[in-house]
């Protein structure tokens, strides 16, 4: 897919990834992974982002011994998702526009 | 490389960024390598997984801005003891016109090159209002009852506009090319700050 256009779907696909329940970093990459292929550096600068812009609130959580980082979405990253729906029908409308059918050509 | 080394690796070549953020970067990628782990990597597979260490470091080199690299620089590590700040203090005349005038000449430096693009602009501007202008000349020297008079203004306006055109597209090529070399300087600029601290 084209660079400019993932750029800005992966900030919505993070939230999408904690909005059930809370994530560690390498279960958002591996949940992600279908769909989009994500470094680390890429998702860490995400979710930097995202914490900066309070979308999301991070907790340290021990785990075997170590500590690991849950991310939990907050009402504002919630929101944002809901935006992305919104932005989605526009995107519906301007993919109607780019595929439909060229039938002013055909008549020429 | 195994993960500790992979830390100590990162941690090196990173020095230079401010200490919070380093701790977090390296820390965030240790929490990654031991989750694949986890999962039934081993330690060599996993840390290969995260990316190789220079990869790592020219993303952040490119994403952090050039402020909070200098400003993670000018803080001094330790507090500084009375000598240090008289100095500061007494060499300020020094120092700080030495700093006005380093500036200066960067400032310079990028208005000179700027004013050659604006002026290669401007000389394309006007050869393109000559190809425009020379076809009415034309018809005054008609008029006037001057054919000679009138050929040399129509072969003059299309050498102007035969020059016109593909200088314009040199100027914006010349432009573009300038702003990629100032993009890669400040990356550089960058660079500079990250990964050369002896640690």
């Amino acid at each position: 897919m084209d660079i400019q256009l993932k750029r800005g779907l992966l900030d919505v696909c993070v939230l999408a990834a904690i909005k059930n329940q809370d994530s560690y970093g390498y279960q958002i990459i591996k949940d992600m992974k279908p769909y989009l292929e994500l470094s680390e550096s890429t998702l860490y600068t995400i979710l930097k982002r995202l914490e900066t812009g309070r979308m999301l609130t991070v907790r340290s959580v021990e785990h075997e011994g170590r500590l690991r980082k849950y991310y939990h979405i907050t009402e504002q990253g919630r929101n944002r998702i809901g935006e992305f729906r919104e932005d989605w029908k526009e995107i519906q409308a301007i993919y109607q526009f780019i595929t439909r059918e060229d039938a002013g050509d055909e008549q020429n | 490389m195994n993960r500790t080394e992979f830390s100590e690796n990162l941690k090196k070549r990173l020095a230079g960024l401010p200490q919070a953020d380093l701790e977090e970067r390296v820390s965030f990628y240790d929490e990654m390598i031991c989750d694949r782990m986890e999962d039934g990597m081993t330690e060599e597979e996993a840390v290969a997984s995260v990316g190789s260490i220079e990869s790592i470091a020219a993303q952040v080199t490119s994403e952090i801005p050039l402020t909070r690299l200098v400003r993670a620089r000018v803080k001094p590590k330790k507090k500084p003891n009375g000598w240090v700040i008289a100095l500061l203090i007494l060499g300020f005349p020094l120092w700080f016109s030495l700093l006005i005038a380093a500036f200066a000449i960067l400032v310079s430096l990028l208005i000179t090159v700027w004013a050659v693009i604006i002026s290669l602009f401007a000389v394309d501007f006007a050869l393109a209002v000559c190809a425009v202008a020379m076809p009415f000349a034309m018809f005054g020297f008609f008029s006037a009852g001057n054919p000679a008079g009138a050929f040399f203004a129509l072969g003059a306006g299309c050498i102007c506009a035969g020059l016109a055109i593909p200088f314009f597209f040199g100027c914006v090529w010349i432009a573009r090319a300038v702003l990629r070399l100032t993009g890669k300087m400040i990356l550089g600029i960058k660079a500079s700050f990250v990964g050369k601290e002896d640690s």
